[in-house]
């Protein structure tokens, strides 16, 4: 592997920034999980390529609590998903604006 | 050799992202994202993660992946019938993207002034075998902890989704 280290990082924080656009710019609540989702997966990759770095492991141990806190952090919030879709019968954020349960 | 693949891999996973934040239906999006995942994966095997990108391609893309396509259809959100019909219009992308712009284009201005970054990174493979002594044996406590997690996101889910009892049954019926 003959890469800088610095074009991994430039790689990571594109992915990365897509993600938080994501974030910021879609109304539909799945989409935004979605982006969580890949901003997760840019840290993965700063996580690895660091482990690859220095030539220790645990960078890569962290990527696997990374997953495991991601499956539960989806499961949570999937249900929450099917939750408020139960209370308002759609997924748009718009919709849950006024702070009361 | 393998330059030129991690930058194809790279650009292929930057295009997907792209395609997947920008689609309208969240079934398209999976799919890209999960394609974006499978470049993720090859590149982690690239960096001398080979288990890594296995578990890569079968949590992520496999389960979690899975998971939202099943609550996808679970809501049945057609692309015609409800949330994000037309999509977010020009006016709301502008200010994201001035602002993911200044703040990527900044974040880039930093990695170039850091002098550490362009060290090349090493020919380095991590057999599964020293990869498990690490995982059990160094971090034993945080995989009982991330296990204990899971078992609590596990309660929390089956909380959280349950079907609504009866007493608020009866009062959706009143």
């Amino acid at each position: 592997m003959i890469v800088p280290f610095q074009h991994l990082l430039i790689l990571a924080s594109i992915i990365f920034f897509l993600g938080l656009m994501a974030v910021l710019v879609r109304r539909n609540l799945i989409m935004i999980l979605i982006g969580v989702e890949i901003m997760l997966n840019a840290a993965g990759l700063v996580l690895v390529g660091a482990s690859a770095l220095w030539q220790q492991l645990d960078g890569q141990v962290m990527v696997i609590f990374l997953m495991a806190l991601t499956s539960a952090e989806v499961s949570i919030s999937l249900a929450m998903v099917v939750y408020l879709n139960r209370r308002k019968k759609t997924v748009d954020v718009r919709a849950f604006d006024e702070l009361r349960g | 050799m393998a330059t030129w693949i991690f930058y194809i891999l790279g650009a292929v996973a930057v295009a997907a992202t792209a395609m997947a934040v920008t689609r309208r239906n969240p079934v398209h999006s999976v799919i890209y994202l999960v394609n974006s995942f499978f470049a993720l994966a090859l590149i982690f095997y690239l960096l001398g993660a080979p288990l890594v990108a296995a578990w890569e391609v079968i949590i992520y893309a496999g389960a979690i992946m899975v998971l939202f396509l099943f609550i996808i259809m679970m809501l049945k959100l057609s692309p015609g019938e409800e949330a994000d019909r037309q999509g977010p219009g020009p006016l709301q992308w502008l200010p994201v993207l001035l602002l993911g712009g200044a703040l990527l284009g900044c974040t880039l201005l930093l990695l170039q002034l850091d002098p550490a970054g362009s060290q090349e990174l090493p020919n380095w493979y991590a057999s599964p075998r020293d990869f498990g002594y690490a995982l059990f044996h160094e971090y034993a406590l945080a995989v009982e902890i991330v296990s204990f997690q899971l078992l609590f996101a596990a309660v929390g889910a089956f909380y959280v989704g349950r079907s609504a009892s009866r007493k608020e049954r009866l009062g959706e019926e009143r």
